[in-house]
């Protein structure tokens, strides 16, 4: 047995692999196939202060090794999480992190203030980076002074693990961690989707209702192990990996990278099952290479 | 009712026309119960273009053997992997999904499919048969080349009704047009309808002014199929509902604009 185990802030991981918000619902849709317990913590899907129907269909395009979505975080509300979903997963042998949107400072501390006494909680990450709002989302995460002003926010009522998911649609993805970091944000998570298109020819139309959306799957990989890369080098508070993983090795080369933690997504999509196999996977590549933890790993990148 | 993630080995690949044909696969163990109307998610390996899974309506059901069939036709990359595997290879799937048609008040109905929307149909037509339903079926097609299977609807049917756009089979034009619907009084007591937007709409249309209850199976694009993407929502008066887990299976009442 290799010790799989790391710390986000005050949060314990059993291990570093963690399902990402808006491809793993709240974890029931997936116990049929695997015991969602094994994971280090579950990225519920987003939450807003007020119930959202989202973007209109269709909101999904196929592309080459990935997909588009502009579901514009759908949701019933914080008020529905803790009534209706809470207790469903309050018992769950994991870490839950919630997912927080919205469309101003004051609603982002509006649910971050309501999920405060929920024991389960142990800590929520700020959604700065939704492609697919147009109020609020990434206009947060692709501005230094807008992503400190809702880290500050938020941080001054929030007292538990705070996580910021980082938009790649920058120019400087160090700068917004930075500007977060300075502000109290206990974690970045990185990557979110990255700004994306697709079109039917023959129809001469857009394949999503927004025409813009979000791209994801192991087409994004390469730029996000990048940008984890540069972000990890920067800040001083742990970095959660995450764009395109789909098996233990993609896993690890963002840990390689300087990633602590990881979030698998669109992956969750093609096998439900596959966060289970790359925790599996990791402590296969600890036994092969010879480590006891995981945590030897972290950076050890060589260059 | 649980899911299931399996590989499934292939047993046949019945080209039925140039484009459409049936996967039958046996299943590593024993086969769950699958519902008229539920559908599986199929994984196409070797295909970087086709990332995601393909939802496919489950066609027929052998208990007995462990093994189930797909209808499919050819329209896509992903469809035209599908189309090239032999005998001997594995699918993987993700099954049983989402919901199934429920059953009519009374003891007589129509399903109207049309080209590869009558895979769901099949099993429908075999659960209500068996149910003591007496089962007329429509299928519409735009040549005789999407017109598949009728013998295999004319053993849970009554009476199988064909149209073709071309009137290469059946009667010319399309499903709406057939000389059934003339008759002032249809005495049916459920229309189930699947295949193109446009037709279950116009089904949909013809069900409400001759106040016939009506589901039809929606095929919404859909990534995860099993409610955690949100991805292939339907406007219901209750709001959005996922197609994958709520539905593909909707009542026109409740469907915004359909009624």
């Amino acid at each position: 047995m290799r010790d799989l185990s790391v710390d986000i802030h005050k949060l314990h991981l059993k291990n570093p692999v963690m399902s990402a918000s808006g491809t793993f619902g709240y974890g029931p849709e997936f116990e049929d196939f695997f015991d969602v317990n094994k994971l280090g913590g579950i990225l519920t899907k987003a939450c807003t202060s007020k119930n959202r129907d989202g973007n209109r269909y269709p909101r999904m395009a196929e592309t080459p090794m990935g997909m588009l979505n502009s579901v514009g975080l759908q949701n019933k509300g914080v008020d529905y999480f803790i009534e209706a979903i809470y207790p469903r997963i309050k018992s769950y042998d994991t870490h839950i992190i919630v997912n927080v949107s919205d469309s101003t400072i004051e609603g982002y501390v509006e649910v971050a203030e309501k999920l405060l006494p929920l024991d389960k909680i142990g800590g929520i990450e700020l959604n700065i980076s939704c492609p697919n709002v147009k109020e609020g989302g990434m206009a947060f995460g692709t501005s230094c002074p807008m992503a400190a002003a809702v880290t500050k926010a938020v941080r001054r009522v929030y007292p538990k693990t705070l996580i910021v998911k980082l938009s790649p649609n920058v120019t400087s993805i160090e700068e917004i961690a930075l500007a977060v970091e300075g502000e109290g944000a206990d974690s970045v998570s990185l990557i979110n989707t990255l700004l994306g298109m697709a079109i039917d020819a023959e129809k001469r139309r857009p394949l999503l209702s927004t025409i813009t959306g979000g791209l994801s799957g192991p087409a994004i990989k390469p730029i996000a192990l990048r940008m984890v890369w540069q972000v990890a080098k920067t800040v001083k508070i742990p970095v959660i990996g995450m764009g395109g993983i789909s098996n233990a090795t993609d896993a690890i080369e963002f840990l390689l990278a300087g990633a602590t933690a990881v979030q698998v997504g669109t992956a969750n999509f093609i096998d439900p099952s596959v966060c289970s196999g790359i925790i599996d996977g990791i402590e296969t590549y600890l036994e092969r290479h010879n480590f006891n933890s995981v945590t030897e790993i972290i950076g050890a990148l060589r260059t | 009712m649980k899911k299931y993630m399996q590989d499934f080995k292939i047993i046949q690949n019945r080209r039925i026309t140039p484009d459409y044909f049936v996967l039958e696969l046996e299943c590593p163990e024993i086969l769950p119960e699958i519902l008229p109307g539920q559908f599986a998610e199929v994984r196409v390996d070797h295909s970087p273009q086709t990332y995601l899974r393909r939802p496919i309506s489950i066609y027929d059901v052998d208990y007995r053997s462990n093994r189930l069939k797909l209808l499919i036709k050819k329209v896509g990359i992903g469809s035209a992997k599908l189309f090239d595997l032999t005998k001997g290879l594995t699918l993987n799937l993700i099954y049983p999904l989402g919901n199934s048609f429920s059953l009519p008040e009374g003891n007589k109905v129509l399903l109207v499919g049309g080209g590869v929307g009558c895979a769901p149909l099949l099993l429908l037509a075999k659960q209500l048969n068996s149910k003591g339903v007496i089962v007329h079926a429509l299928i519409g097609g735009r040549t005789d080349r999407d017109i598949v299977d009728v013998e295999k609807f004319s053993t849970y049917c009554k009476s199988v009704y064909i149209t073709t756009d071309d009137g290469s089979l059946g009667e010319m034009g399309m499903v709406t047009q057939h000389s059934l619907f003339a008759d002032e009084v249809l005495d049916y007591s459920k229309i189930y309808s699947c295949g193109p937007d446009a037709m279950m709409r116009a089904i949909a249309r013809l069900a409400t002014f001759k106040g016939i209850d009506c589901e039809v199976s929606l095929e919404n694009l859909m990534a995860c199929g099993i409610g955690a993407c949100l991805c292939c929502i339907v406007e219901t008066s209750e709001g959005n509902k996922t197609t994958c887990v709520q539905g593909p299976v909707f009542n026109i009442r409740d469907l915004k604009g359909w009624s």
